[in-house]
């Protein structure tokens, strides 16, 4: 099977081309899981502990049931509730509001146990446990080394010892978790807002024991997920049942607050760790004690250390459990917090050595692809102007600083598609992927119209449900390099097969037809594309093809340059500007991928200036479990973008979902430290710790 | 975009009065669109209504509706749940972030923040509505030309802050 065509041999691969549900979406034409409504549809709600931990001694929904409107009440979900937002009961009521006056009718006999919401306290022994079966609230100790620690110390001519700290952030989609369930005699249709159509059909069969045949999940578009929505969860399952037991659909879409407690956060870290460097920059030893806490889940681990070269490292960790909202795989899971700890030391350890930050990287750097990378940035950036730290003057002072990344991602093996070509000149692509909002419907018809020579708008993409050919979750930026091997080749096989019938046609040998412009061709007989397909009397051209190697691979590298301002009457920073270097192999939208790192950076920005998820240790509930006290960047916080695809096009497609959410973030915290002379090592970095920062500088103490 | 002294689009009064009453079953109207069925005097001569449901009309998009809502009903559930309006959406549902913006009587606000109620006889216009035919309105090709969305999903608040923020004379003078 032949490979991607070149770069400049390409129509639109590699090109910049607007979205193909673009014109659907600036018109509120597109609709989304939130938007699905169906005729006699109820709606569900959610009852939740208000206890971060406690036992279920009782449920009496008897004022609920009895409630005018609601049509099922379930009480059988658990026994115990481990956060303060658990689910508890559920109701289905003809309206929301009615669902809602339900839920408050549901009275629960609890028996308060003893919780802790607070990492640092629940790791010490005695403290209470989350899970009361166990010993403590401790997780597997997991340790990795490589050379001799000891040695790697000894050769050291500098050591740095610094504790760095990250809280828990939350995903913030947009849409939130959501689903409409309904039930067509032992069909089970369900819309959901989901990562992976496939993971949720697969999981809600298993779980519920319904024969995977019988249920077909749809997400025809999804407003964000960002890790959080690899289902099926708590919610689906309530739904469908609520549906059954209601004898109707049943749609059921959490609230902010639910979002935010219940389905998924990015674990917090804290990284001890001590460096060894030589005078000249050479890095000998690296050693890390981390924890951190993905509440009553896991997955605080950092993938430590990171991008520099130790030949000497040993790190070990340990995840905490708390009474908190499981942690969920969250856009780069531990590279953000692995890239804030080691690029802030990294600048810590140029400042003692008196060496530009830059110069130390490249020094320690083994990636090649990177390496070239830091200078294109270096040079779009302007790095050379970078002064001294906290040499600046005057009540706002500005600052730089530079980060760097890597990311996997590479193809899932067994991703199928479906290219039909029909008699009238239509055609079509089938695949059970989903458009998590990064532009996979467009690329889906992208690469159909590349292979076939015709027009994108040519090409019917269908994705978004499990009854099309199977592909993987989106999630690990694997989508792009699991899918586009399998349409393409899909493509190319149909194409084939139509230049067959052709070429029968023609009286020519297959090799003979040329197919330009959506015109066929050889010796001086020609045939548009639609009096071709013709041909085909009646019978379309269907294709199944599987992912083939060649086309895709994976690992990428990328940097980025981050220029602040910092209020220093007022603690604020201000994110001027943002230059970025991505590699993603073959770049297959100039358009959308440039966008996805826009998006990325802003995501960055959040994660290191604003984003906290904060529970009150008395009472052990979120006390910001809303858009006004939970601050994500808005539109004045948007910095200037400059983002440089780093072109690597010969490898083929990797997935760029990930990888430009981390390295912004130690650049925009180094910049910060550049700006005001002092590193604050414990994010997010908000103006107290900024007006603290300074002050202890003016002291003398930092 | 750094113009911090932009004044904000919604008006905050009418925000705070829409939100106010919060979710009950009863809500006094000191909207100035109060008209309708099953009002009475209430105390201090405002006007109830409700608890039952009340009638209201709507002109959306140029389209003039006739709907029953609760007291309690917010004007974004309403447009969605009862006409079909789904272009709007609910992020926060608390009036803090401005995915469910829409144009009322010329001004964007915030429809999760407002009772249908209190926009009884007002002019809305969604996201709908801005398109002509399959005609789309200069700044949905902007949107759609610079990609600027991904999701999709609070597209429609941006779209109708924009709309609104282009017909100030104030903003059209300063471009």
């Amino acid at each position: 099977m032949a490979g991607w065509k070149k770069l400049d041999e390409m129509t639109y691969l590699g090109k910049p081309f607007t979205r193909v549900d673009g014109p659907e979406k600036v018109s509120g034409k597109a609709k989304y899981t939130y938007d699905i409504q169906l005729p006699g549809m109820l709606y569900g709600r959610i009852l939740r502990s208000p206890h971060p931990h406690a036992k279920i001694l009782k449920i009496d929904a008897s004022k609920a049931k009895a409630l005018p409107g609601v049509k099922a009440v379930l009480t059988d979900i658990k026994e115990e509730a481990l956060f303060a937002g658990d689910d508890v009961a559920a109701v289905a009521a003809v309206s929301e509001a009615i669902a809602q006056e339900a839920i408050d009718l549901i009275d629960v006999e609890y028996k308060v146990l003893p919780f802790t919401v607070n990492e640092d306290e629940a790791r010490k022994p005695g403290a209470p446990r989350v899970f009361t079966a166990r010993e403590n609230n401790l997780g597997r100790k997991r340790e990795r080394s490589e050379g001799d620690i000891e040695k790697g110390f000894e050769e050291a001519q500098v050591i740095l010892e610094r504790t760095y700290r990250m809280v828990v952030q939350v995903h913030t989609s947009f849409e939130t978790h959501g689903c409409v369930a309904k039930w067509e005699g032992d069909e089970l249709y369900l819309w959901d807002s989901t990562q992976g159509v496939h993971g949720v059909r697969s999981g809600t069969a298993k779980a519920l024991d319904i024969p995977e045949n019988k249920i077909h999940v749809i997400t025809h578009n999804m407003g964000g997920g960002f890790g959080s929505k690899f289902g099926p969860k708590s919610y689906n399952l309530i739904a469908i049942k609520l549906a059954k037991k209601a004898n109707a659909p049943v749609k059921l879409m959490l609230d902010r607050e639910e979002e935010m407690l219940a389905v998924g956060n990015r674990p917090s870290s804290i990284q001890k760790i001590k460096i060894g460097a030589k005078k000249d920059g050479t890095l000998t030893a690296f050693q890390m004690e981390s924890y951190g806490t993905g509440g009553i889940g896991g997955g605080a681990g950092v993938p430590q250390p990171y991008i520099y070269h130790f030949p000497n490292f040993k790190v070990n960790h340990v995840d905490v459990h708390i009474n908190a909202g499981p942690g969920a795989p969250m856009r780069a899971p531990g590279h953000p917090q692995a890239n804030f700890a080691m690029e802030s030391i990294m600048d810590e350890l140029a400042d003692e050595l008196g060496m530009d930050p830059l110069e130390l990287r490249l020094k320690n750097d083994p990636n090649q692809t990177r390496q070239k990378e830091f200078r294109v940035g270096a040079e779009k950036f302007g790095w050379k102007k970078r002064k001294p730290s906290g040499s600046g003057k005057g009540i706002k002072v500005r600052g730089v600083g530079v980060g760097a990344g890597r990311w996997g991602g590479g193809g899932n093996k067994k991703t199928q598609a479906i290219v039909s070509i029909y008699p009238d000149g239509s055609v079509e692509v089938k695949i059970g992927t989903q458009d998590i909002g990064v532009g996979t419907r467009t690329i889906v018809a992208e690469v159909v119209a590349e292979e076939l020579g015709i027009g994108v708008s040519d090409v019917t993409p269908l994705i978004g449900e499990s009854d099309y050919p199977w592909a993987p979750n989106s999630g690990g930026s694997t989508t792009v390099a699991s899918i586009t091997p399998a349409i393409k080749r899909a493509a190319d096989k149909a194409k084939e097969q139509l230049i067959s019938v052709v070429a029968g046609h023609f009286n020519v040998a297959p090799e003979k037809v040329i197919l330009k412009d959506k015109q066929f061709s050889a010796a001086k007989k020609k045939l548009t594309w639609k009096q071709a397909c013709n041909l085909l009397e009646g019978q379309p051209i269907s294709v199944l093809e599987h992912w083939g190697e060649g086309l895709s691979s994976r690992g990428t590298a990328g940097c980025q340059f981050a220029q602040v301002e910092v209020d220093t009457e007022t603690g604020k920073v201000n994110v001027r500007r943002m230059v970025a270097v991505q590699d993603c192999g073959l770049v297959l939208n100039m358009l959308t991928a440039k966008n996805q790192v826009n998006g990325a950076i802003i995501g960055e920005i959040g994660y290191v200036l604003y984003e906290n998820r904060l529970l009150d240790p008395e009472v052990g509930i979120m006390v910001d479990a809303n858009l006004e006290n939970y601050k994500i960047p808005g539109a004045l916080e948007m910095p200037d973008f400059d983002v440089t695809m780093y072109d690597e096009s010969e490898r083929g497609v990797i997935g760029l979902g990930e990888p430009p959410a981390i390295p912004g973030i130690g650049a925009i915290a180094n910049a910060i430290a550049n700006a005001i002379g002092v590193h604050i090592r414990e994010m997010p970095i908000t103006p107290d710790k900024v007006l603290m920062a300074i002050q202890s500088r003016k002291e003398g103490k930092a | 975009m750094k113009d911090k002294n932009q004044k904000s689009a919604i008006s905050r009064r009418n925000f705070i009065k829409g939100f106010g009453g919060g979710i009950v079953g009863t809500a006094a109207v000191t909207s100035s669109f109060a008209k309708g069925e099953g009002k009475q005097a209430g105390p201090h001569g405002s006007m109830v209504r409700g608890p039952g449901k009340v009638k209201i009309s709507l002109q959306v998009n140029g389209k003039n509706h006739s709907l029953e809502v609760e007291p309690r009903t917010s004007l974004l559930d309403a447009m969605r749940d009862q006409l079909g309006y789904t272009g709007t959406k609910r992020v926060c549902n608390r009036g803090e972030c401005g995915a469910c913006t829409v144009i009322m009587n010329g001004k964007a606000m915030l429809s999760c923040g407002i009772f249908a109620m209190d926009a009884d006889g007002a002019k809305i216009e969604t996201v709908e509505g801005l398109a002509t035919g399959e005609k789309l309105h200069p700044l949905q090709e902007a949107f759609v030309k610079h990609d600027a969305l991904q999701c999709g999903f609070c597209t429609s608040g941006f779209l109708m802050s924009s709309v609104a923020l282009f017909a100030k004379k104030s903003f059209a003078k300063s471009r």
